[in-house]
């Protein structure tokens, strides 16, 4: 594989940039594969990246109906945190920023991490307080975690509204400085160029219509362009996995739903973090080109169309005017939808399933992208050992049944109140 | 905009209403024996389907009546509304 360094940018100008090689391949299904990624997302590419990279295993096949990078992980607000209370959430997704912090050099491909910082603003009392504890929590598993004051705050957002007459006003916030934002687009594309050097068959428009399981064990799949053998098969496909699951008959704890996010036309540097309003639910960022980058609620209902509604948009912008009282005059670029796997806790699933050889997961909520290489990593672990790892051994299918929930946000399972 | 025909108030905008889920869901009988199973499929497992959905709204800002409609998760198109006990 060519590594891409400055000089071999400087090589490549001098051609005009046409010899570039391919970043990955376009193979043939073969007939069989030691492993089968159902879903070229983000974590499906990071699940085989890790497998091959990790556990050495490399006659893996990626099988994606559209094509890769199409789906959530190039429709999200490319937010990364690890920002959480619960233990499981907490180390799980801290493994995921140490994992991000270094992706651009191990992926040889720019991820354009940026550590900007996340703030979560409290507009009362009681909400600080509930900040601060879930800011305690969080430093004691060893993540980064800061209280700020309102004063601080005047500082580092000088255009959020903090005048007397604002209807929610800020109190202070927690922060989390290494959470921040990454180019989302780069992560599918660069795991999906290492996961293909290492041997990796990604195979693009191709459609898993059915599974062949005998005596309680994967032996393959059926897709769009024919039958295909393995052991293993990883399920990796967020909001349509109740469609895959339908034809394995089973029924999972989710539900399918629709979430906006939407970008304005491109400002002058204007937010230098991402922050996050905490009388409703609105999350923005500024891109590198200037854009506001905003989103907040589903649009409510259940939903496999990957566009919403304008109530909705209209709701949740309305909420960060009253945050940044200047965004009212910006005008909105772009709209769009992306499906999302509600799961019943708010929390998701990796785990093996009663069927020998099929690995699940799912229910990322609206939480996955910054998942993305802890997903992958932890995913690749339960497929190539068979068993999941302790970062995920609490995401476990059953624990609806159980009662071992992981509730952090103590909603329960009306997925569309989010 | 979803405008959704309340079967009690006639075509209304999205805005009036809330969503209530899926409306095949059965809760399990009052006063037998239920068992851990039946609950896990009550409150948690849903059939999550891609196509025309038999769900529940609530015209919360309008007459307040709890009623089914029939909707596509593809496409949002809705076919029919109805009374809950319709």
């Amino acid at each position: 594989m060519q590594k891409y360094s400055i000089f071999s940018l400087i090589k490549n100008a001098f051609t005009n940039h046409q010899n570039w090689d391919v970043a990955w391949r376009d193979p043939e299904p073969k007939k069989e594969y030691d492993a089968i990624i159902i879903g070229g997302g983000g974590h499906g590419l990071a699940t085989a990246y890790y497998l091959a990279k990790e556990h050495k295993i490399t006659n893996i096949a990626i099988l994606e109906k559209g094509w890769i990078g199409g789906g959530n992980v190039g429709r999200n607000t490319t937010i990364l945190r690890s920002n959480y209370m619960w233990d499981a959430n907490g180390l799980f997704y801290e493994h995921g920023m140490k994992l991000w912090e270094n992706l651009s050099q191990e992926l040889n491909y720019n991820v354009m991490y940026s550590p900007r910082g996340i703030i979560n603003l409290a507009h009362s009392d009681a909400q600080l307080n509930a900040y601060a504890r879930r800011g305690n929590s969080m430093r004691l598993n060893g993540i980064d975690a800061l209280m700020l004051g309102r004063n601080e705050l005047k500082k580092m957002i000088p255009f959020a509204d903090f005048s007397e007459t604002a209807r929610f006003p800020i109190f202070g916030a927690l922060m989390q400085p290494r959470g921040g934002t990454a180019r989302h687009d780069a992560v599918a594309w660069g795991y999906a160029r290492q996961a293909d050097s290492m041997g990796v068959d990604i195979i693009q428009h191709c459609e898993v219509i059915g599974f062949d399981i005998q005596d309680g064990k994967i032996k393959g799949v059926q897709t769009s362009r024919g039958n295909i053998k393995t052991k293993k098969v990883g399920l990796c496909v967020a909001g349509s996995t109740s469609l895959l699951a339908e034809k394995l008959n089973m029924k999972l704890p989710i539900e399918a739903h629709v979430l906006q996010a939407c970008v304005s036309e491109p400002l002058k540097p204007f937010l230098d973090h991402v922050v996050t309003f905490g009388a409703g639910h609105f999350y923005c960022s500024q891109s590198d080109k200037g854009e506001m980058v905003m989103g907040g609620d589903l649009d409510g209902y259940n939903s496999y169309a990957q566009r919403g509604n304008l109530p909705t948009l209209q709701h949740v912008l309305s909420e960060g005017v009253a945050m940044f009282p200047n965004l009212s005059r910006l005008k909105i670029l772009r709209t769009w939808g992306g499906i999302m796997d509600m799961s019943m806790d708010g929390s998701p699933v990796i785990d093996k399933s009663h069927i020998e050889g099929l690995y699940l997961n799912f229910g990322w909520c609206y939480g996955g992208f910054k998942a993305t290489p802890v997903s992958g990593w932890t995913f690749a672990y339960t497929i190539a050992q068979d068993r999941p790892h302790k970062l995920n051994e609490k995401f476990k299918l059953n624990r609806f049944n159980t009662g071992h929930l992981i509730d952090e946000k103590g909603v329960g399972t009306k997925t569309w109140i989010g | 905009m979803l405008e959704i025909k309340c079967p009690y108030c006639g075509k209304r905008s999205q805005n009036e209403f809330s969503y209530g889920g899926d409306a095949s869901v059965k809760r399990p009988e009052l006063g037998k024996e239920i068992s851990d199973k039946d609950w896990d499929d009550f409150v948690y497992l849903r059939k999550n389907l891609r196509g025309k959905h038999s769900e529940l709204w609530h015209h919360v800002a309008g007459c307040r009546q709890w009623f089914k409609v029939l909707r596509s998760t593809a496409t949002h198109e809705i076919f029919k509304t109805t009374k809950v006990n319709e």
